[in-house]
């Protein structure tokens, strides 16, 4: 890991508040998306369910940006990019 | 010895508990728990009391809650709650059952997982592998395992109840299944194979008490009864108003009295017959039936009760308990001769249960 890209994730609050001592705000080395989520399960186990379902892609109703565009598990990651982990509208 | 009893009220946002004193005539809310996370199921560990919720979130994927200390916290965990990978993943927890030292979950698409800690998870795969299960088809909610009866003396006997596939047991653990639907109708079917092996649209199976494997199931199409495990089922609907309804509820010590909340038909609305609410009740193991209405609305009553939304107490005078789909929850001290609206503005209910503790 110590090649891959120094980036920052951005997490919703509903989300943190499901992961006692979790953090808004991370910093990690990540070369992709999947990457990333497997960094923030390391940090609070069962973070990578919350987000990803098993096919594996990332969950319906959760969207990941990334410099404005849509991405996917297998979007890669560049140095100082910075990732948005958000929730979609829906519900009722 | 002091008794309480604690309502567990499942959801559309969030799990709730009311809490009495064995008098059950006041009661207390807390709540919302589960961070307003559809709660499916909402079931306690009778000898531990923990309380276990599961559900499926729209953002957050399935789930099975835990509190260790009557819902004052929680954790939450889907550790190996999956399908191996490509298959249709597991969309929410629909239904659990506490027995001795584990736990069990049905899910959504149906199949059955195991676990000691309520925490991390085993599939039983052998639902998926069974023959028939490519000509399973999904009901209104989907292809769900609803219903989850595990045997008090033998935790090797299972009985499932999936919409629309009908009945299953195991004698196995979980290994090997047969479908268990022999005198169940499946009136949706075309004339002349209204009787198929599998395919019925089951709503709620439940077990009697006694350990002499009778079993009961509110069925789309009739009620029934079975004494000997599912192997035939007996109609049981001669004078109830309807043969539609999705809850059953056992008594906790008679095996011949049985709680219904029928509905008024699968294409009428599914309300209350006659828009008046009723619990029927039987004492003769379903030869006849009693409607116990008093405190329950006698007029414009629109409201539907969903499969898991009733359930007995464990005191020496059961309680029995209902929650409609608009929020409010019926509670009768007395086996359903009176009724009290103990809620009336909770979100739509999809279970209810209860743990009674004697301290």
């Amino acid at each position: 890991m110590t090649d891959a890209p120094n980036v920052v994730v951005r997490l919703p609050a509903i989300l943190t508040d499901l992961f006692p001592g979790s953090q808004r705000r991370v910093e990690m080395q990540a070369g992709s998306v999947d990457e990333m989520m497997d960094r923030l399960d390391a940090l609070w186990p069962g973070m990578r369910d919350r987000l990803c379902d098993t096919r594996p892609a990332l969950r319906k109703h959760i969207n990941v940006f990334i410099d404005g565009e849509r991405a996917r598990l297998d979007t890669k990651l560049a140095p100082g990019d910075e990732v948005f982990v958000l929730t979609a509208i829906s519900g009722g | 010895m002091t008794e309480k009893v604690l309502v567990l009220v499942g959801t559309k946002k969030g799990a709730f508990i009311l809490e009495s004193d064995g008098a059950r005539r006041d009661w207390k809310l807390s709540g919302p728990f589960c961070q307003t996370w559809p709660i499916n199921h909402f079931v306690a560990h009778a000898e531990t009391g923990t309380l276990y919720a599961g559900g499926g979130d729209a953002w957050f994927g399935p789930a099975v809650w835990k509190s260790t200390d009557l819902g004052r916290t929680w954790t939450h965990s889907s550790n190996g709650l999956a399908y191996e990978e490509g298959a249709e993943p597991i969309a929410s927890v629909w239904s659990l059952a506490a027995r001795n030292g584990s736990l069990y979950a049905g899910v959504q698409p149906a199949g059955l997982f195991r676990s000691d800690d309520g925490e991390t998870w085993s599939h039983l795969d052998g639902l998926q592998k069974h023959p028939t299960r490519p000509h399973w088809q999904p009901g209104g909610a989907g292809l769900i395992l609803h219903s989850l009866v595990i045997d008090p003396d033998d935790e090797q006997k299972i009985w499932i109840g999936i919409s629309s596939a009908g009945v299953f047991a195991t004698e196995d653990g979980g290994k090997t299944w047969e479908p268990r639907n022999r005198g169940t109708r499946a009136d949706f079917m075309p004339e002349g194979q209204n009787y198929p092996e599998f395919g019925q649209c089951v709503h709620n199976l439940v077990m009697a008490p006694g350990g002499d494997d009778r079993l009961y199931q509110q069925n789309h199409c009739g009620m029934y009864r079975s004494d000997d495990g599912g192997r035939k089922w007996e109609s049981i609907e001669n004078g109830l108003p309807s043969s539609f309804g999705f809850p059953a509820a056992s008594h906790p010590t008679d095996p011949d009295t049985l709680f219904l909340l029928p509905l008024n038909g699968d294409t009428a609305g599914r309300y209350v017959p006659d828009a008046k609410a009723a619990v029927w009740r039987t004492r003769d193991a379903g030869a006849s039936w009693t409607d116990l209405r008093e405190g329950l609305p006698q007029e414009n009553a629109y409201f539907g009760v969903l499969r898991q939304a009733m359930a007995t107490d464990r005191m020496k005078t059961a309680g029995v308990y209902f929650g409609t789909g608009g929020g409010e929850l019926y509670a009768s001290n007395d086996e359903g001769e009176t009724w009290q609206a103990i809620e009336s503005h909770l979100p739509a209910i999809l279970s209810v249960e209860t743990l009674t503790i004697h301290d």
